[in-house]
């Protein structure tokens, strides 16, 4: 390799690595951002607006329950099916309960609704605050000494945590219950039997580990949208792109901070 | 060339203002002056740094040299919290209105009276009122911004910029898309505004009638400074050729809208076509 070409790939390396630090820095100052104004509007100088949460938890949690109910209807009932068999032959056709339950509480359950809620909440919240900077709500917003973190981020970001967790407990519930559905009427097991299994077998450690995560997608979610959103230039391909890239971005981040937490709790709990 | 204010203390100055984009310096040493309860106008072609110089003193970007005051405080030099506290001395009617598209016409104009004041709620729908009777459209308070047209979204822009009573009012390009009566509305607002609260006036636009009809002294900007300064009547009949052009609206002059012939040689053909 010459060392022209050389020189080019170091450059571009170099480039690729100051725009990932400067993202992830620009990401790590919302969130500081969003704790401050989080702390005083709830705690210092209590301005937070509750109805302006209350709408945005509306919006983003509430109207997603019947997506996320029927997705991991489906999500447990496939558990369920691809397990059967291999349970059976080990003759253990009774742990059926006992696996789908911890996969949907420890795991499928905050995967999933994460996912389902980065396509219906972040991709909302990264098109809506993007067509605001295009459309100069924003620069009125900041001229008008209104902080647009205070009043547009803080209320999405408490709005979208509280529904991811909320969202997970009954993605939790309805994954088992699929499970539960494919137990009794095609393996013909009685669904008390496999209620039991699970209240038997679940631990608090498997509910918790599960909510923290869920709570910890939520944030990245919300951040990355809105992170996304306000950094909007360019009219609308610009708002196109950034929606594309916080639901991207938002994904990836759930699925590699899902694998780190798991090792966490896997060596720590 | 500065542009200082007629008599008394200036409520609004900028001190060797320049500012640059990727090397190329869009507002070239500006010095401006202008005195409480003032309306000025900047006209200016499009490109000239009108905008920039506008996003200059509301503090959207911050001059690489000199500095912008405001009232007495310099907003170049000002923290997050004085920034704020400077911001509420002024109002501004951007160009596209920029309402609150999830709000209510009442509501966008409620805004600053929620955020910045403990003002009791009765009071606030008051204020709603007065501010909207005052623009022409005390019945269009729960409509959304997307009901209402182009000009209504501007006059209720108006309503909410002076919702908190500023000092300052800064106007960027209002009778753009407007139709003649809309423009004469908004023409209207800000002679009584001045006239009636005292209310100092800046106003950006390209509209040579508007500026005429509305402004104590005009001043055009052209490739980022000043170049004729003074009260509308001097403009009626000007010396400087690309005043001239501009206040006649001639497509030949000093000022280029097409490029030279040379030049486009040169761009089509590269360097040794333009020789």
């Amino acid at each position: 390799m010459s060392n022209l070409s050389l020189a080019r790939l170091l450059e571009r390396v170099g480039a690729q690595g100051e725009g990932l630090l400067s993202y992830m820095g620009g990401l790590g100052f919302l969130a500081l951002d969003t704790v401050k104004f989080g702390f005083l509007g709830l705690v210092v100088k209590p301005r937070l607006k509750p109805d302006a949460t209350f709408f945005q938890m509306v919006r983003l949690g509430v109207r997603a329950i019947p997506i996320v109910v029927l997705v991991q209807t489906f999500v447990g009932m496939i558990l369920a099916f691809q397990l059967s068999p291999v349970l059976a032959d080990y003759g253990q056709l009774d742990k059926v309960a006992t696996v789908v339950s911890i996969a949907m509480f420890r795991e499928l359950g905050p995967l999933i609704t994460a996912i389902v809620l980065t396509g219906f909440a972040g991709a909302a919240i990264a098109a809506e605050l993007g067509t605001m900077v295009v459309g100069e709500e924003i620069a009125a917003m900041r001229t008008s000494a209104i902080h647009p973190i205070r009043f547009l981020v803080v209320p999405r970001v408490v709005a979208c945590v509280m529904m991811t967790v909320a969202l997970t407990i009954v993605a939790d519930i309805v994954g088992s219950a699929g499970g539960g559905i494919v137990s009794r009427f095609i393996l013909g097991r009685d669904a008390w039997e496999y209620y039991h299994t699970i209240t038997d077998s679940l631990l608090i450690k498997d509910v918790l580990t599960g909510l923290i995560k869920s709570g910890i997608f939520g944030f990245l979610i919300v951040l990355i949208a809105c992170y996304e959103g306000l950094g909007v230039s360019g009219g609308a391909g610009g708002v196109g792109r950034a929606t594309t890239r916080s639901v991207v971005l938002a994904i990836f981040l759930i699925i590699a901070s899902d694998c780190v937490f798991t090792a966490l709790f896997y060596f720590l709990w | 060339m500065e542009v200082k204010a007629p008599t008394g203390q200036p409520i609004l100055e900028l001190r060797g203002v320049q500012k640059f984009f990727d090397g190329r310096q869009v507002l070239k040493d500006i010095n401006l002056s202008v005195a409480a309860g003032e309306t000025l106008v900047i006209i200016g072609g499009s490109g000239c740094g009108k905008s920039t110089l506008l996003q200059t003193v509301i503090g959207e970007y911050k001059p690489d040299v000199g500095h912008v005051f405001i009232d007495g405080d310099d907003a170049c030099c000002a923290g997050p919290k004085d920034l704020d506290r400077i911001r509420r001395k002024f109002g501004i009617l951007f160009q596209s209105g920029a309402l609150y598209s999830s709000m209510t016409v009442g509501e966008n104009v409620a805004l600053p009276l929620r955020e910045h004041t403990d003002l009791d709620e009765k009071i606030v729908q008051m204020i709603i009122k007065m501010k909207l009777e005052l623009v022409g459209l005390r019945d269009f308070e729960n409509l959304m911004p997307s009901q209402i047209s182009g000009g209504m979204r501007k006059r209720v822009g108006l309503a909410r910029a002076i919702a908190l009573d500023p000092k300052i009012v800064f106007y960027d390009e209002p009778s753009a898309g407007l139709d003649p009566i809309a423009t004469s509305v908004i023409d209207q607002l800000v002679i009584d505004l001045r006239t009636k609260l005292g209310v100092t006036s800046i106003v950006v636009t390209h509209d040579m009638k508007s500026a005429m009809r509305i402004a104590d002294r005009v001043a055009m900007l052209y490739n980022g400074e000043f170049i004729a300064v003074g009260p509308p009547k001097d403009f009626t009949n000007p010396t400087d050729p690309r005043v001239r052009q501009f206040v006649e609206g001639l497509a030949d002059g000093p000022i280029p809208l097409r490029v030279s012939k040379t030049d486009y040689l040169t761009d089509l053909f590269g360097a040794e076509a333009g020789d």
